[in-house]
């Protein structure tokens, strides 16, 4: 620790000399993780995705074809007699599967290679704040504009059909929201993994984009495909199943309206009988929430390891 | 001893590369240090371990905490410049001080008082990509003295200036400096290196060459020079001295900018 002034300091006058010394020898233990800080620098990752065109036109078309979706259920409700929140869900889930991980995906690439590549991480660490802190409030941030974004559209999208709802749909569409907003945080974190690994900002987007294609599209033909070529079982069906974020929120939405998940085949009935009524959306909830934690725990591990 | 950054036998390598190689020595408080090398000699790498930008071989110590130990109470007690303000352009240059203000820990009234101070408090509404290089670097400073940190780490600071904006920030720098702030910084310029520093350090392939007193040395054309040999056999480490004498006698011709 610092002596108070002596002859070796060369200071101007005695007071600057002092007052450095008990500056020095009076600042408290840092904590590892400050709240303070973290909604400092979340405040700063929510304002500046709100400024981001991509994330703006996402958000847009999201709550466009959300609101289209409740009309065109709307007037399907006053023709033939369907409820407007059940039938405009299960039209909201391939929008869902479509445009969320793709927005929380490019999002999470965004949050780290670039600002790597400019030099503004750089300059962030070298104040007084930890890498975890940082990364922390880079997913708290994100993650505040991605719920706040699927609030949007899934807020007008019901505004649209409020009206004489009927309460059991109204639940059905409130798990539908819960469901793809964890679906989207879960591809959050795998995004912010792809930008700590990524070496360049235009790298870690393709990635993403990569990324996307393979859970969203890959994943679910590439288990038809695998289911009949290789004449899977139901069991090893539903593992592979339960390895796609996607898959998962799938198969929880679906089994929200049906708990027997006959619309599944033999997998469905499988994972039914397997896990139950209650126990299979615990599963599906929880594999989401893996999904959520474990790339952001790689992802925060990565981000502290590597030079920048 | 009253060292307000200790360096101790720091090594760094990027893959085979070894770019810091048992680099020691102590900056007294209040004191400022010039590190002095041609690019590639470990000076902007060395001041990155000091901030706890990388990880490194060896100890860093700041008021006798470890950087990699109390990295963030550490970074509480320096300033950084960097060669060129790497920040967010879309922010207006008040928005930019209180950012920093918040992570620094510093009172958010500070900031307009410390944006004048630096002459910028009439641009505190430009976004910061509107701001010439001058006037980012006074915002550099200015976000850097928020705390009111007892050291300054300037990395070039001055390099991307033109004269009048250098001149302005070394006028600032020296202020700073007499009012008891320590200093480690990156130059290339003998007059910034002689006008600021008290000691030369000079790197060479990742090692302290020479440890020069800036009162044994003078402005010789764009170089900084020593008159006579034996003035070298008095400043230079006596270990670099040995292993370099026939160097050290042409660089006594010279000046050292043949380290430069």
């Amino acid at each position: 620790m610092i002596a108070p002034a002596t002859r070796e300091f060369r200071f101007a006058d005695g007071a600057a000399a002092r007052r450095h010394a008990v500056f020095v020898s009076t600042s408290p233990r840092e904590p590892w993780i400050s709240p303070r800080t973290v909604l400092s620098l979340a405040r700063k990752e929510l304002r500046d995705s709100l400024r981001n065109r991509w994330f703006v036109t996402y958000t847009a078309a999201f709550a466009v074809l959300a609101i289209g979706l409740a009309y065109l259920s709307r007037v399907g409700t006053a023709m033939s007699g369907f409820a407007g929140f059940g039938a405009t869900a299960a039209s909201l889930v391939n929008l869902v599967l479509l445009i969320v991980p793709l927005m929380a995906l490019t999002i999470g690439a965004a949050s780290i290679a670039p600002e790597r590549e400019r030099g503004t991480l750089a300059y962030l660490l070298a104040q007084p704040i930890g890498r975890t802190e940082l990364f922390l409030a880079k997913f708290v941030g994100l993650a505040g504009a991605l719920v706040g974004s699927l609030a949007v559209g899934f807020g007008l999208s019901a505004l649209t059909l409020a009206r004489g709802a009927d309460p059991r749909q109204v639940r059905l569409f409130l798990t539908l929201v819960v469901l793809a907003m964890l679906l989207a945080l879960a591809m959050l974190s795998v995004g912010m993994l792809i930008s700590v690994l990524a070496r360049r900002s235009a790298a870690a987007t393709g990635a993403a984009i990569m990324a996307w294609l393979v859970i969203v599209f890959v994943g679910d033909l590439g288990l038809m495909g695998s289911a009949v070529l290789f004449r899977l079982r139901a069991s090893s069906l539903l593992l592979a199943s339960l390895a796609n974020p996607a898959q998962c929120f799938k198969i929880a939405v679906i089994g929200s309206y049906d708990p027997t998940l006959d619309l599944l085949g033999p997998a469905g009935l499988y994972a039914s009988n397997t896990f139950g009524a209650t126990g299979l959306p615990v599963v599906l909830i929880g594999c989401l929430a893996a999904w959520v934690v474990l790339p952001l725990v790689l992802a925060a591990a990565c981000f502290g390891r590597r030079p920048l | 001893m009253n060292a307000m950054i200790q360096i101790d036998q720091v090594r760094k390598r990027f893959g085979r590369a070894r770019v810091l190689d048992g680099v020691s020595f102590d900056v007294l408080a209040g004191q400022s240090i010039a590190l002095w090398g041609s690019n590639g000699a470990g000076k902007t790498t060395l001041i990155r371990c000091l901030l706890g930008l990388i990880d490194f071989e060896g100890s860093i110590r700041v008021a006798g905490l470890d950087v990699r130990r109390e990295g963030k109470r550490v970074r509480r007690l320096l300033g950084y410049v960097p060669q060129e303000l790497a920040f967010y352009d879309d922010f207006r240059v008040i928005e930019a001080a209180r950012y920093i203000a918040r992570i620094r820990g510093a009172d958010a009234g500070d900031c307009e008082p410390g944006l004048q101070s630096l002459g910028l408090l009439d641009h505190a509404r430009k976004r910061v990509r509107e701001l010439s290089g001058g006037m980012k670097q006074r915002l550099a400073l200015a976000v850097a003295l928020l705390n009111d940190p007892p050291v300054l780490v300037l990395d070039e600071p001055t390099s991307n200036l033109d004269s009048a904006g250098r001149g302005s920030l070394m006028e600032l720098l020296v202020g700073l400096k007499a009012a008891g702030k320590t200093i480690l910084f990156i130059s290339h310029r003998p007059e910034e290196v002689r006008g600021l520093a008290d000691r030369v350090l000079t790197l060479e392939s990742g090692r302290v060459v020479t440890d020069v007193a800036t009162t044994r040395l003078h402005l010789a054309g764009d170089a900084l020079a020593a008159d006579r040999l034996d003035q070298f056999d008095e400043v230079f480490s006596t270990d670099a001295l040995e292993d370099r004498l026939e160097q050290v006698a042409i660089v006594s011709g010279h000046g050292i900018r043949r380290f430069a």
